[in-house]
């Protein structure tokens, strides 16, 4: 808390001071001013609920198919050995460069901005995934399978329940990401939503609205992060005591 | 029936390493071990005392040879025989009582429904014999190393295995807790009649807790020697014994031999030696 009021009161000095032209930077009263305005009479609530509704979907569906593949490949040596090399190229695709194919592939709709954040967030998801499950202890494992555990047995009851605060962690991790990639969609391909009001403000060198729009993305992510980091410790009260 | 709870016979393990080269970690390995007895496997490292537990667990086959329990072979884990592991075994996620129970939900062992009351029965049994009643609700991250390893025994024993397998269960706890340890495993074993195989690099630990001391040699792994301890039974023995004349002789003897089967002269020589060659 102490940390973000230094900001803002070097933020504060420095353009109260008359040194930096306010085209530069805006003074906070100034972008207070203006996100006021634009709650009251644009649009800035519909472009926040678009974005995270975009956010939403394409993390949602990067997750609900990389928790079982990371599982499967974090889980058997085979599955690794077939789909590692093939992540490991994939990851390393620029997924702003596919703006133009995705744009070709999927139209410019909505599945466009989805799109492009499943490809940014997708392969990294899998492969940090896979290496939660792959670093869960080995005497964990054998120390069931003496028990009498079964093969799925120990992929469900063992890998996945150890691995669970470490994936839910790179959940939270990638979820950042999934929003750097909304607004590079966004200020590519949209005409709604955060990254787009930005790029409008841009054209008209309203350095205020930037403002605005950059602290909400801050702020949201913020939010959405605490949230998390909350649920984690509700969730897995016993993996707490490690930190 | 047979007296014989273990019984090897000419046992091998060959290892592939990554160079494709093979490495021997175990030739010819015969031995037995009695019904109740409590045999405890020393050596240098590298001689494969961790490995062949492994294979009696049946973590890993074996890669000649023959090894029975109870005058059967087997393939893989079975329920006769149990394994503690030096650490990090248990389930972070699951309370103490849930950490004894897990055994009990897995497919293999529901067809024991019948025993299933019993079953509530026992953890509330080893609970109580291991000293774990204050925290059967608590997270094994919040307990001591030598409170965890209880636990680990006593998930261990739930399903009363015909063997015990420790494989170092006390390595990484500090000297008193190890002690401590040493008498709890002797009490327990006063009312829970079992046969064990106990992996240790501690003489002391291995004299003062076995029947009998198997020294195992490295390069390739194999039995060097067969100690019998003629010490008091098990049952009967205490701390002061570690001061005794020969618990002392015993385990000084052990310890002569191990280091003979290492490749390395006494310190002393070895000592003068690196003093000579450093002039």
């Amino acid at each position: 808390m102490s940390s973000f009021a230094l900001w803002l009161a070097a933020w504060w000095t420095v353009t109260g001071s008359g040194l930096v032209d306010p085209l530069f930077l805006p003074s906070p009263p100034a972008v207070g001013h203006r996100f006021v305005q634009w709650i009251s009479q644009g649009d800035l609530l519909a472009d926040i609920r678009i974005s995270v509704i975009r956010v939403l979907a394409g993390f949602a569906l990067s997750a609900v198919m990389a928790v079982p593949l990371g599982l499967l490949i974090g889980a058997y040596r085979p599955v690794r050995a077939f789909c590692e090399p093939l992540l490991e190229f994939a990851r390393y695709l620029p997924a702003v460069a596919f703006i133009p194919m995705v744009l070709l592939w999927v139209g410019i709709g909505e599945g466009s901005k989805i799109a492009v954040i499943w490809i940014g967030t997708f392969f990294q998801m899998v492969i940090m995934l896979s290496e939660d499950v792959a670093r869960v202890p080995m005497p964990q494992i054998e120390a069931a399978r003496t028990l009498g555990a079964a093969e799925h047995e120990i992929v469900w009851r063992v890998l996945l329940r150890s691995a669970m605060p470490a994936m839910f962690d790179t959940l939270r991790i990638t979820w950042g990401w999934a929003w750097t990639y909304l607004v590079v969609a966004e200020l590519v391909a949209a005409n709604s939503g955060l990254g787009y009001a930005i790029l409008k403000a841009q054209r008209f060198l309203q350095t205020d609205r930037i403002f605005v729009g950059i602290i909400v993305i801050g702020l949201i992510g913020l939010g959405t992060d605490q949230l998390l980091r909350w649920s984690q410790r509700r969730l897995f009260p016993w993996a707490a005591a490690r930190s | 029936m047979s007296t014989q709870q273990l019984d090897l016979r000419h046992v091998g393990k060959v290892f592939a390493t990554a160079a494709g080269a093979r490495f021997a970690a175990l030739t010819d390995v015969s031995f037995t071990v009695n019904v109740g007895e409590f045999v405890a496997l020393v050596g240098a490292s590298g001689c494969g005392k961790s490995t062949l537990l492994r294979l009696i667990a049946g973590l890993d086959p074996a890669s000649s040879g023959e090894i029975l329990v109870a005058g059967r072979p087997f393939v893989g884990p079975g329920r006769e025989r149990a394994m503690v592991f030096q650490d990090y075994s248990l389930y972070p996620w699951l309370s103490v009582l849930d950490n004894i129970r897990f055994s009990r939900r897995l497919r293999a062992n529901r067809a024991l429904q019948r025993e299933q009351a019993s079953a509530d029965a026992r953890a509330q049994l080893l609970l109580q014999l291991m000293g774990l009643e204050r925290v059967r609700d608590a997270y094994p991250n919040v307990l001591s190393g030598g409170m965890r390893q209880r636990v680990a025994i006593a998930r261990a024993l739930l399903n009363e295995p015909e063997l015990l397998l420790m494989d170092e269960p006390f390595g990484a706890l500090d000297a008193q807790t190890r002690e401590v340890m040493h008498d709890l495993i002797l009490h327990v074993l006063a009312s829970e009649r079992r046969t064990i195989l106990f992996v240790t690099h501690d003489v002391e630990e291995a004299v003062y807790l076995a029947d009998r001391v198997i020294v195992l040699a490295p390069d390739p792994g194999r039995i060097d020697s067969v100690w019998p301890i003629s010490l008091p039974p098990a049952r009967e023995r205490t701390q002061q014994l570690k001061e005794a004349p020969e618990f002392l002789a015993a385990a000084r003897q052990i310890r002569a031999r191990i280091r003979a089967t290492s490749g390395l002269q006494s310190d002393r020589v070895a000592l003068q030696r690196l003093a000579r060659d450093l002039r």
